[in-house]
This record gives C-alpha cells, structure tokens and sequence, in this order.
C-alpha cells in the first residue's frame, strides 16, 4: 500500500519522499543532506560537453559550527533560511509553506516569493506543508494577508539562502564570492562558466554562517522571475487526477467514521437519548455523548450524541435511527424574521457615534433634499464545498490531527484547552481546504474528533454532512443599517448619517458584548471615504443568537451594500450620473484618517503611513472600471450598469455589473468589469482568478442567500434550500484589470467580494428603476427579482 | 453480502451494508478518495463518475444496483476527450481549492465525449448540475471550449 493511503503525506512529491515528513526534521540543518535517490553528477552544458560538475564533499571542509541566526526576527518574522528551505542532495528544493491552502494558491505564491529570492529552479520546487507551530510565526490564514504578512520576510530567507549557496561555491572554488553568481539552481563561476548546482552545494552552505539582513542583496523589482508572473499553480496538476489530501480524504490504518447529532438550538443540550435503533444499524460501532456546549460559544463543539461506524454512511444512517430529546436552552425563542424588526427599530433611533465630522443634525436641517434609506442584509454561511471534516489519533497521551483548519496555532491550543493536555503533546497538521471562506478558522470540528478518538480508542474522522455545514455554522452576521442624506440646491451632498446595527462577532466570544467592534466598524462604515463637509457614523447594539463568524470580506458585505447603493440614491436625488457622483462623494485625491475625527481604527493591523486611504487610488480604479464596462454607453430597454468602489483589506476595488431584467422580473448577468489596485501583486492569473471568485461569491450571496431561524434552529438544510449561483447564471463576460503599482502587497483573497452586491443593486436600478435595498434579492426559492407590480419602463 | 464492482476497469470485492451509496465505498471502503462528497442529495454535483459513461451522483446510487455495469471515477478516467479536459484544466489553472472539480471533469469529460464541440447553452445545460463555491464558472467554460478545440 502506498503511503499515501496510510495517511497524509502533505509534500508536493509526496510519494517519493519515502516516509512523512516531519516538517522540523526537514527543516533541520541535516535537510541539506537530504537524500533519497541518486545524485547524477554529470551536467552537461551546452555548447561544452566535457564539463562534469564534481561531487563536494562538505566534510573535507573543516568550519567553526555557525552562530545563531542573525534572522529570527526581521519584519514579518523569523526569516531564517532553514525554517522555510530544504535543499536536497538531488536538487529538490522544498518550501515550507506555513499559511493553508484553501484555493488562493498560497502555496504558489509562497513558493514564488522565496524561489524567487533564491534563485531556484521552478521546476524543483516541492511543497512541505507545515504543522501548527509558534516557530512559524502567524499562520491565520484569514484576513487576506498571507503575502502581506510574509513577503518581506520570505524574500530575505531565500536570498539569505542563495548568498550562502554562492558563499559555498566560492568556499569550493577558492574564488571570491563576486565571481561566482546564482541562477536557476547552479551556482556559476563567472570567470570559466563552470557551474555548481544547488543539490551539490547545499551541504556545505548549510555549514556556513546565516549572513545578517544588512548584508543581504535582495533582487530589485525587474530583476524578478516569479514575483509578479503568471506561474501556474502547484496544486492543480494533482487536483485534475484525484490527488491531494483534504481533510475529509485523510486515512488513517485501523480508522473508524463518526457523525454527530447537534443539539438544533445553540446552548441546547441533550435530555436524554436512546441509541438501541442506532446500534442495529448495520457497521454502526457505538455512540458518544459529547459535553454540552456552554456561553460563550468560543471554538468548543455544540454537544450533542456522535455516532461511530465503519464507514461514513453507516454512521449517517445510526444518527438518523437516533432517538434524542433536546433541552432547547436559551435561543429557543430566536426568531430572525422578528429580530430584523428589532434590528431595523434600533437603526432608527440615534447610536453611538464611531466618528464624526462637522455638525450632521445641523446640516441636514439645511439641505434643500432630504434621502434616507434602509438596508437590511441576512446571515450567511460560508458554505465552503468541502464541509468541515477532521482526522484524530490518540496514541496514549499523544494527539495527532489532520483537518482542513484555517489556523492550526489556534486549532492546537483550542484541543489543548478542551482534552487539558499540553499543547507540547498535541500535532495538528493543515490538509488542503476545500474552501474555507471563514467557516475553517473555527476548529470546533476538530475537538469533536479528539474528543470521540479519545473515547473509542482508535483514529476517528468526523465528517459534517452539509446539513451539519448549514444548520450549525458561525454565521455571517444579520444586519439593519439606516442612511440619511442632505443635499444642497446644487444637488451636492452636505450631509452624510450612516447607522449600522448588527450582532458582533466579538458575542461569539463574549456572549455579554452587543456592541459592533471598532474592527468591524472599520469595514466599510467608520472608514467611509467621502469627503462632504458633514459625516457622522454611528453603531447600534445587537446579541446574537446563534454563532457570529467571520466569512469572506465580513462586515465590509453589509457596509458597502449600504454605502454604495446610498450613494447611487443620493446620485438618482441630485440627478446625476451615478459613477461622476460617487467621484464627487470622494472628493480629491488625498489620504484620510478617521481617527482624525473620532474614529478608532485599525486598518486592518497595518500603519496608515505604510497602508494609507488613498482616495486618489480608488478614484483611479473607479474610472478603470467605467471605462473598461464602456459607462454610460447605450443600453436596451431592461438593461443597466451598476457601479459599486471599496477599499478592504489595503486593497482597491471598483465593480461594473450589468444586468439584464426581463418585464416578469427573471435576470441575468450578462458582464462584468473589475479593476483592482492590490500593491505588488505576486500572481496576476491568481489574483484575476479571486477576483472572479470574490465577486461570484459575493453576486451568489446577494441574488440567494439567507440563514433564517425559527424557534432558535437554523430553517434551512441543503442546496435546495441554501441556494448558490450556477454555471448558467454566472456572467458571460468577466473583465478584470490589475493596477500596476508597487505599493506593498494589499490582500487579494476577500476585498473583490464587498463591492459586488451593491454593483448590481445599482445595475438593477438603472434597469428596472427599482431600488432593492434587502438581501436576497431573489432568494433561495424564486427565480424572479421581487420587483414591485407596477414597475417603471 | 460482499459484491463485486468494476471500476476504473479492475474488479473490487467490496463489504458494505446493503443500499449504500457508490460513493462511500468508494471512499471508505477503497480509499479511492478523488470522488467528493458535498451534499449527499445529489444537488451539487462533487461526487460525479460515469457509470457505463453516463455521468451519475455517486451519493445517492446505491453501490449494490451496479454489479456489472463500468464505474469510471476521476482516478481512471481516460480517453482523448479526458485528456483534452484535464490538459485544458491545467492549461488555465481552472480549478482553485479543487474540492468540487473532480466532479466538474468528470461532467466535462462526460459533455465532450456526447457533443465535442458545445456552445454555451449546451455547456449550461451539462455543467449546471455541478456547484463550485469558489466560482470557477468562468475558467471551466473557457477550458471546455479550449478542450472541444483542441480534439
């Protein structure tokens, strides 16, 4: 048997690497040894067929033992070359990658970041996917910030690297080291075009000293060959044959399957349960009764009864023959149909100001025109196509996990919490993730493993059937927010009022918090970029009642459907062409800080000087994006554009959809247009390809999507009834355009989902003229737009 | 209870419980992990394989209906128009977590096979069973008329 079948093995050669690899024991100085398989001394260069490269013997070589890395803690972390390169005695150079792949391709764009700087051969690239563990510094794959956290810091590993490559081949060939110069895993001699290649050198620089940062030389922009290029992806050659590992697909010898039965209501827990039925289902092996969950709801499982079986579908079919009666527990009365009335109350009434500008009351009593909205936007769930799943072994004290975990520093300490066991005895590694979109950052689903390996002895996997998926998530937050608007008799904006009121996720963590967080507010509410003479932001309270989580772009979904439909229905009031008005509501080019005006904010943990709002950056990507759909061209009857501009996670993005509505209220999409202004960029065909993927997300989420409960449980189960956006409804023409820029990398994985929705209530307006300002559209049921019956032409 | 299944071509004695979906034991039972599981009600498509070329939801037909008949499943899908798909898949980096797109190939595969060169309705009509929450839609009808191009 393959060792792949006997469990995960995470390199990207995973077969040839003979046995798993222990990231740290590859990471290890004895990794430049390496060493399976033959070593071809032989190179044969072109155009001189006598150069035989010769074997190094690193041993001849009688060096002082190297001092400490100089490189622990550069920017962004500890850049030492051996914590992230192994270079083989073959020439294989493997990258740790210590950020989860969930399709962004981050173990491509970290692989080109320290290839790059090392100049390595992209051909001998190999990925070690790395465990959960402080030496790696933050590995939260969450927040769009993988390359922004990382490329500093992975540059001058590589380089790091490389300058002690060179440093071994001078040490060999006797020569100075300005001789010699790497390129594409050789190292040459300069002076004869005899050359050394990485595999062979490798265990010698490994001898030698880790150069300090000020000495190292990284390469200058043009000088790169896999930053900023369209290398393809990693993962995709082994993804069309069936291959790779994701959580649900670990093995483990001796493994047993488990379901679990959750309690519908969260806080709900079990009365009492009868598993005789259970235990007659063919391969079922036992039940395990898991610890109620109690507030907060942290990352503890929800409880409940797990069914063990010998394969996933006896263990299903155990858990519907599951006789439980449930004790519903405080949320049994969490209605969201009467909470949006409650939300859309306080919305109503004055909050709390989170940041201020001139007089709001005062000016809006001045303007010539009053406009004041309502927008109401539901939960969501991430819904990744993978639902959560997660692999457990107990061997005596020692826990093992594999799991399709967004944060496995956090997975790991949450495990060590719940089993009270050191954190020193307990492995997890990430698998791919088939996607995550948030939902995988919470690693509720891993406990519940350890805990029922614990109980039954053996390796257990618990697989969520997507109705566990949708009825138990951390959900995307229910929101009412309230807009007002003063307009002076030149149809200029005076004054600005923008009320937000929503559950915050800190309640998952606190169940006592109610109020939105600054970092919330910062996304997209108390950082909006205008520039009228009056603005004044405020928050309103709201518990929550079922897990509040984070789900790809979180609260900048429901701040830029207000903002940006508002500011188009400012644009309808004063008569203006939506995209010229939005350009005025953001005024000049210039950087703003909303602390300035009473505003904490965090900007997504990066310094204003490093990461300003640059209003003059998003203007730029506005006008791209009109350009490229062709704004204010001729449409037919039924037709119309719709432009939406956000800034989230230090990135710019400007979206043009266009929509088709047909009199009966049916849609279609027949194109859109996106230009984003993301800094440095590391992969432009992957960067385009998030773009269409946050976008899509984003449109699928606002036509369909809604989490409803009744009684305290989640109303909806399965794709029937959580809808999502299909090949035939996607667009036909997606037009994306990457800013050159050589600002710092912003983050690329979320931001192209905000302005999405509010693009295409504003297309549908220009369309239909009717303004839709709740969330979904059209919902999980209907096919049609609810427009009013007497719709204008 | 044990049965015998042909897949990818080779014989596979296989103990499950009577009525259990194709696509279980194939996972649980054979390892053979490529063919997803994502809904369980045939709904999105991830769990795909051809029975006797058909395009068929592994997770709700029961593996003891298929004694005798072809089970092809991504590991052993073949063929040019196979290729042609899995070249073009590569070709345009199509897949992103990768998660539904064993089923996206096998449906792929499946259309090229019966229409080798489909416009957009029938590219429509044969993929919309098949969800990608990363939402490759673009890049999979791109590849589709790349790969119908290139037999």
């Amino acid at each position: 048997m393959l060792m792949r079948d006997l469990g995960i093995i995470p390199a990207q050669k995973a077969d040839a690497a003979g046995e798993g690899p222990s990231p740290y024991v590859n990471l290890s100085r004895r990794a430049f040894v390496g060493g399976a398989g033959l070593f071809v001394l032989g190179v044969t260069l072109a155009g001189c067929s006598t150069y035989v490269e010769p074997e190094i013997d690193a041993d001849a070589f009688d060096l002082p033992e190297p001092g400490a890395s100089p490189l622990t803690e550069v920017r962004g972390g500890d850049a030492t070359p051996a914590l992230w390169i192994a270079i083989d005695r073959d020439g294989a150079v493997k990258i740790t990658c210590h950020r989860s792949e969930m399709g962004q391709q981050v173990w491509t764009s970290m692989a080109q970041i320290v290839a790059d700087e090392l100049e390595a051969d992209w051909d001998k690239v190999e990925i070690i996917q790395a465990e959960g563990h402080e030496r790696y510094g933050d590995q939260n794959t969450d927040g769009s910030r993988s390359v922004r956290f990382n490329f500093h810091r992975l540059r001058v590993a590589g380089a790091a690297m490389r300058q002690m490559l060179v440093a071994a081949a001078a040490l060999y060939w006797k020569l100075p080291v300005e001789q010699c110069s790497a390129k594409g895993g050789l190292v040459s001699n300069t002076q004869n075009d005899e050359t050394l290649s990485y595999g062979n050198l490798a265990e010698l620089a490994g001898k030698l000293e880790i150069p300090a940062e000020a000495d190292i030389t990284l390469k200058t922009p043009k000088e790169w060959r896999y930053i900023n290029a369209e290398i393809p992806s990693l993962t995709v050659p082994r993804i069309v044959r069936g291959e790779g590992t994701f959580g649900i697909d670990v093995q483990r010898p001796g493994m047993v399957y488990a379901v679990v039965a959750r309690p519908p209501q969260l806080f709900g827990r079990v009365s009492s349960f009868d598993d005789a039925k259970t235990l007659e289902v063919p391969g079922v092996l036992k039940t395990v009764r898991l610890p109620d969950a109690r507030p907060p709801a942290l990352f503890q499982p929800l409880g409940g009864v797990a069914v063990v079986a010998r394969d996933t579908w006896a263990a299903i079919e155990g858990r519907r023959a599951l006789e439980i009666a449930w004790a519903a527990g405080p949320n049994a009365g969490y209605d969201s149909d009467a909470f949006a009335e409650q939300l859309k109350a306080t919305a109503r009434a004055s909050g709390k100001v989170r940041r201020a500008r001139g007089d709001v009351p005062a000016a809006l009593a001045a303007a010539k025109k009053r406009v004041s909205a309502e927008y109401y936007a539901p939960h969501l769930g991430q819904t990744p196509m993978e639902p959560p799943s997660a692999t457990a072994e107990w061997d005596g004290d020692r826990l093992e996990c594999w799991a399709c975990v967004q944060d496995p520093q956090s997975t790991r300490a949450t495990l060590a919490e719940a089993l009270g066991i050191d954190k020193e005895n307990i492995k997890v590694t990430p698998t791919w993730l088939g996607g995550a979109f948030g939902r995988k950052s919470k690693p509720d689903f891993v406990v519940e493993a350890a805990l029922i390996a614990r109980d039954v002895g053996k390796p257990v996997k618990v697989t969520w059937t997507r109705e566990d998926d949708i009825r138990h998530g951390y959900f995307h937050s229910v929101s009412a927010q309230y807009c007002e608007g003063g307009l002076d008799a030149d149809g200029k904006c005076t004054a600005w009022l923008h009320r937000t009121v929503f559950p915050p996720i800190s309640s998952t963590f606190d169940n006592t918090v109610a109020e939105p967080s600054d970092g919330e507010m910062g996304m997209g509410a108390s950082d909006v970029p205008f520039a009228m003479p009056n603005l004044r932001v405020e928050s309103g309270n709201a518990k929550g009642h079922v897990r509040i989580g984070w789900l790809r772009s979180v609260a900048n979904i429901y701040h830029a459907f207000a903002v940006q439909s508002f500011a188009a229905e400012l644009a309808h009031a004063a008569g203006r062409d939506q995209k010229d008005y939005l350009l005025e509501l953001i005024g000049p080019p210039r950087k703003i800080d909303p602390e300035t005006e009473g505003a904490k904010y965090g900007n997504y943990g990066a310094s204003l000087e490093e990461y300003p709002i640059d209003t003059g950056r998003l203007r730029n990507v506005l006008e791209k994006a009109a350009a490229m759909a062709e704004w204010g061209r001729k449409l037919p009857a039924g037709r119309g554009l719709g432009i939406a501009v956000h800034r989230s996670f230090l990135s710019y993005i400007a979206t043009v959809v266009e929509v088709a509505v047909k009199p009966d209220g049916s849609l279609s999409i027949p194109g859109v247009w996106l230009a984003v202004d993301a800094g440095t960029v590391i992969n432009p065909r992957h960067v385009r390809a998030q773009m269409e993927g946050g976008t899509i997300y984003a449109l699928s989420n606002a036509l369909y999507g809604a989490i409803t409960a009744k009684d305290g449980a989640i109303v909806q189960d399965n794709f029937p009834s959580w809808r999502l956006m299909r090949m035939r409804e996607a667009p036909r023409a997606f037009e994306v355009e990457i800013v050159a820029s050589d600002a710092p990398p912003g983050g690329v994985g979320e931001p192209a989902s905000p302005p999405a929705a509010p693009a295409l209530a504003n297309a549908i307006f220009a369309a239909t003229g009717h303004r839709m300002r709740t969330l979904p559209l059209i919902g999980a049921e209907g096919s049609k737009l609810k427009l009013p019956t007497k719709q204008s032409a | 209870m044990a049965i015998t299944l042909t897949i990818n071509g080779k014989s596979e004695t296989v103990d499950a419980a009577p009525g259990t979906p194709l696509l279980w034991v194939l996972r649980d039972h054979l390892q053979m992990t490529g063919t997803k599981f994502g809904c369980g009600v045939a709904q999105c498509g991830a769990c795909t394989v051809h029975v006797d070329g058909e395009p068929t939801r592994a997770c709700v037909t029961p593996h003891d209906t298929l004694e005798g008949a072809q089970i092809t499943t991504i590991e052993g899908v073949s063929g040019d128009a196979a290729d042609a798909i899995r070249n073009a898949w590569v070709a345009n980096d199509v897949p992103q977590c990768g998660y539904c797109q064993s089923g996206q190939i096998m449906a792929a595969t499946a259309l090229l096979r019966d229409n080798p060169s489909p416009d957009d309705a029938a590219i429509d009509e044969a993929m919309s069973g098949n969800l990608c929450r990363c939402a490759t839609y673009m890049s999979i009808r791109r590849a589709i008329k790349e790969a119908a191009a290139a037999l």
